[in-house]
């Protein structure tokens, strides 16, 4: 359970293995953070409601994963906690609760430039959730 | 992979399959070897499957898998029947390398390297979620968008000669920010004048080697001088214009099924021309970025070296397409020239090859040879190796700067942590990079630069 980070060159490739779906893209948002935050505890200070749409699962991961790197540069926010995730695999939508802090209350130097489609995969391998992505470090 | 020895630096993977032209790598034996570690080659043959490919698929010296084009890669499109792909130049469009070289000398900083390396870290924002120094309105980032370096200059940051001495002058002039979307421009707004994380860095440096005499005084280089150099792209504008165009040319054209980042448009068609134009925007973003840093650095210097002065060696771009006209079967003509983690080696151009964290640069000489094999172009850096997360497992930080301090380098840095990521063990061997580049004749040595003190973003 949970995420590992994969040998890949130049950038970093990310294998999460949940029991479901929804687990497998939280746990893909916290291990894009992680690579950003280094382990710091980040407080839940700040709330956002977040809606994310795709033309299939893929681009929903991306769309999904991307929508943090944008609130990290467009309004400074960094990711604590997922709540009141719902994801809706017909019509490829997402909606939750993010909750987090300012960024500048810490200081991270390792940049995550864009999420990739590059070798992403979503399985379903007998009773787990597999997904795995490269992300341009 | 089948791959075929042309000469001592040139390899050839025939055509194969889908592929509308041969692959070609340039490289030395030993650094092919690293090359096929991953899959850079069949990213290689993936591109000479595109619509419109002239010539060769080309992997430069430094080549490492990317995702779409591998990083390193270059490929030039008929402009009538080729394709433009978000893929062929990369998520931070025009993150590039510009050096200045200083009127001060070893003996001059060297007691006082680590006062002016804190002095340069306080004066240039730096780091994740790290906001610039300047506040823009709406209209003046189209302002910067439209004119690159020029608005920076305009403004007072710097002085007009940056602009000649920078590639496109510093502003790519088919930008329109209409083309923009308002998510990449409020990405863009609070990061206009910072260096930005990663493998990002500015770096204070000394010629320690010349090569060539001839070329270095053209270039204003002499043994000893102080150099700075200065490395950012187009922070999150650029990588939101590259994801929000993968997304509509996806929807409009559909993706390849060998790599969905390798997706694209005609470039003649109503969606190409808006990324070129969108791309040109990021790309201005970059030049701006780097002039206003420029200045600061001028204002930095000067506060502790009264006399101080700096002038712009080159700015040179590692991630763009570009329409240029090359002569392809004895006739001139207009082309699209996509270099994703390449320079342009134009004839008598500077060109600008930073080492990893701590080792040498380099500056170099584009030449004729380079019109003639590999489309002005050659490598763009030492190039990865290793793995991030591998080098996290391995290395510490502390020994990292240890290591550093030991050969007289200081260094700062927000983190500790990113040292690691950017140590020199996690590149390839900048020195075999620079000498296949120089042997093959595409880009000859004229100066090495080493470091004295570092600033990772």
């Amino acid at each position: 359970m949970g995420y590992k980070f994969l040998k890949h060159t130049g950038d970093i490739k990310i294998r999460v293995n949940e029991k479901n779906i929804e687990l497998a893209f939280i746990s893909s948002a916290f291990a894009l953070s992680q690579i950003i935050t280094d382990k710091t505890k980040i407080n839940s200070k700040i709330s956002k409601k977040i809606k994310v749409s795709g033309n299939d699962m893929s681009s929903l991961l991306y769309n999904f994963l991307e929508e943090f790197l944008f609130l990290l540069d467009a309004k400074g926010f960094i990711l604590s906690e997922i709540i009141n995730f719902k994801i809706d695999k017909k019509k490829f939508l997402i909606i939750c609760e993010v909750l987090g802090d300012k960024s500048k209350n810490y200081k991270f130097t390792n940049d995550v430039k864009a999420i990739t489609y590059h070798e992403m995969k979503i399985e379903q391998k007998n009773n787990y959730s597999v997904i795995e992505f490269v992300l341009d470090v | 992979m089948g791959i075929k020895k042309i000469s001592e630096f040139e390899w050839e993977i025939p055509k194969q399959g889908k592929m509308k032209v041969p692959g070609r790598i340039f490289a030395s034996e030993k650094l092919l070897k690293d090359i096929q570690r991953d899959k850079t080659l069949e990213q290689v043959k993936n591109v000479a499957c595109l619509p419109g490919i002239i010539g060769s698929s080309m992997a430069m010296m430094d080549s490492h898998q990317g995702y779409g084009f591998p990083i390193g890669g270059v490929a030039a499109f008929d402009l009538d029947s080729g394709v433009i792909s978000p893929g062929g130049v990369g998520y931070d469009i025009n993150c590039s390398v510009r050096l200045l070289r200083t009127n001060l000398t070893l003996k001059d900083i060297e007691k006082k390297k680590k006062e002016v390396i804190q002095k340069l870290f306080q004066q240039v924002p730096s780091g994740v979620g790290e906001e610039g120094r300047i506040k823009l309105s709406k209209q003046e980032l189209d302002e910067v968008l439209k004119l690159g370096a020029k608005w920076a200059v305009d403004k007072g940051y710097g002085k007009k000669n940056d602009l000649t001495n920078t590639e496109e002058g510093g502003c790519m002039k088919d930008a329109n920010p209409n083309y923009v979307s308002q998510r990449a421009k409020s990405r863009g707004i609070p990061q206009l004048g910072s260096l930005g994380a990663g493998n990002h860095f500015l770096e204070i440096q000394m010629v320690d080697s010349v090569y060539d005499e001839k070329m270095a005084k053209e270039f204003g280089l002499e043994k000893g001088m102080i150099t700075i150099m200065i490395h950012c792209g187009s922070r999150g504008l650029g990588h939101q214009v590259a994801s929000d165009y993968i997304k509509l040319m996806e929807k409009e054209y559909g993706f390849p099924e060998e790599d969905r980042e390798l997706v694209n448009a005609p470039i003649n068609s109503e969606l190409g021309k808006k990324y070129f134009s969108a791309m040109s925007c990021a790309a201005n973003f970059a030049f701006a970025n780097k002039q206003l840093i420029t200045h600061w650095v001028r204002e930095t210097m000067k506060s502790i070296f009264s006399n101080f002065s700096a002038e712009v060696v080159y700015d040179i771009c590692h991630n763009i397409a570009k329409k240029e006209k090359h002569t392809i079967d004895g006739k001139e003509k207009d082309i699209l020239v996509m270099r994703k983690g390449a320079t342009r080696a134009f004839d008598k151009q500077p060109v600008i090859i930073p080492g990893s964290m701590g080792s040498a640069s380099y500056v170099l000489v584009g030449t004729k040879k380079a019109e003639e094999i590999s489309f002005s172009s050659t490598a763009h850096g030492a190039g990865r190796v290793e793995s991030r997360t591998q080098a996290n497992k391995e290395l510490s930080p502390e020994k990292i700067i240890e290591q550093l301090n030991k050969k007289g380098i200081d260094i700062v840095s927000g983190s500790r942590k990113g040292i690691v990521e950017e140590a020199p063990e996690v590149y390839k061997d900048i020195d075999e990079v620079v000498r296949t580049s120089d042997k093959l004749g595409i880009a000859k040595l004229v100066a090495k630069v080493i470091p004295l003190a570092v600033m990772k973003g």
